[in-house]
């Protein structure tokens, strides 16, 4: 039997998650704009913790708020362009051979690409950031990633 | 990786509070007794805490009063105000709202019984029993007064012994005779 995953005291959850969801948005939207990006993402993770039935996939719903927040950040600074149009604007990688790169995918392949080799997210919790299911999220990060080799190789 | 840096991280705290999205902030503000971990809900101050480690309060905090429990300097720091201004000597009555919901009814009427004991005075546990109406349950007193979530500002330093021996303190008895000293209080017996 899974025992029920019970919320954390907010602190944790935001000590846990701070810096690494502060990594993932300079990456997808460069310092600057990460720092207003940053205090959103956790507003809205306050606004919605109390409607939280469990403390389940807490770090993928992080990472959903906060792609939720970048999109939205993009979607106002470039309104005539994409607006789904994400760039990834500091390229310092874990993952190095292809981080500088995944600028060039569509968002959803860019996201699964990200979560997936970046942040080492299932592809359970991927599909949950990315509102959608594991199987598309799989599907996402693998053509992001074959796009990459087509172009690069 | 990259760390967030500390202006971010403040400013977060600032606007989580004042956005009225807590519903819980604490803070840890030091005294002549050590420091102490000082909590309020938007009721009031809900907690005082002779240990400051944050993590030993988190998970009770949560459980008493919800999840959205943040360090946030802003909402604790008319406490913190008050608080130093009494161990400089300079008050004896706290004007701060307290929140003593969560707690049972017994214990709460105890409390609320308790503050009435002046600055510089101290009753006993039966003597307490005896105000709330219940004169067999000093030692109901004695557990409800054990447990008290906010020592200081609700006083149970002031409650001793019908000898005058101090008896206990969640704190250490320590703290309750420097409270007691700082007061100029006159124990009886």
């Amino acid at each position: 039997m899974e025992a029920v995953a019970p919320i954390p005291p907010f602190e944790r959850f935001y000590e846990e998650r701070r810096d690494e969801i502060f990594g993932y948005l300079a990456r997808l939207l460069g310092r600057d704009a990460a720092e207003d990006a940053f205090q959103e993402t956790f507003l809205r993770a306050l606004r919605g913790y109390a409607k939280l039935e469990h403390g389940r996939h807490l770090r993928a719903w992080a990472f959903t708020i906060a792609t939720n927040v970048a999109v939205d950040t993009r979607r106002k600074a470039m309104p005539t362009e994409e607006p789904e149009e994400i760039v990834v604007t500091d390229a310092r990688p874990p993952y190095a051979e292809i981080e500088h790169l995944v600028g060039e995918l569509p968002p959803t392949e860019r996201a699964a690409v990200v979560l997936r080799y970046g942040y080492d997210l299932s592809y359970d919790d991927i599909g949950a950031a990315l509102d959608s299911s594991a199987e598309a999220a799989r599907a996402a990060a693998s053509s992001g990633v074959r796009r990459l080799r087509r172009r690069h190789t | 990786m990259t760390g967030v840096p500390e202006e971010l991280d403040r400013r977060f705290r600032e606007a989580a509070a004042s956005e009225a999205l807590l519903d819980v902030a604490y803070d840890v503000t030091e005294s002549p007794i050590g420091p102490l971990l000082v909590a309020a809900s938007d009721q009031g101050l809900c907690r005082i805490s002779f240990d400051p480690e944050p993590e030993h309060e988190l998970d009770a905090l949560a459980r008493a009063f919800g999840p959205r429990v943040l360090r946030s300097s802003a909402p604790v720091d008319r406490v913190r105000r008050e608080l130093d201004e009494y161990f400089e000597g300079k008050r004896q009555d706290f004007d701060l709202a307290v929140d003593l919901t969560p707690l049972p009814d017994f214990q709460r009427m105890v409390l609320e019984e308790l503050v009435r004991v002046p600055y510089g005075h101290v009753d006993t546990y039966g003597g307490l029993a005896q105000r709330i109406g219940r004169p067999r349950a000093a030692r109901a007193v004695g557990g409800a007064l054990n447990r008290n979530p906010i020592p200081i500002v609700v006083p149970c330093h002031r409650i001793v012994g019908s000898t005058g021996s101090l008896v206990g303190y969640a704190g250490g008895l320590e703290i309750k005779e420097a409270l007691l000293g700082l007061e100029g209080a006159i124990l009886p017996g």
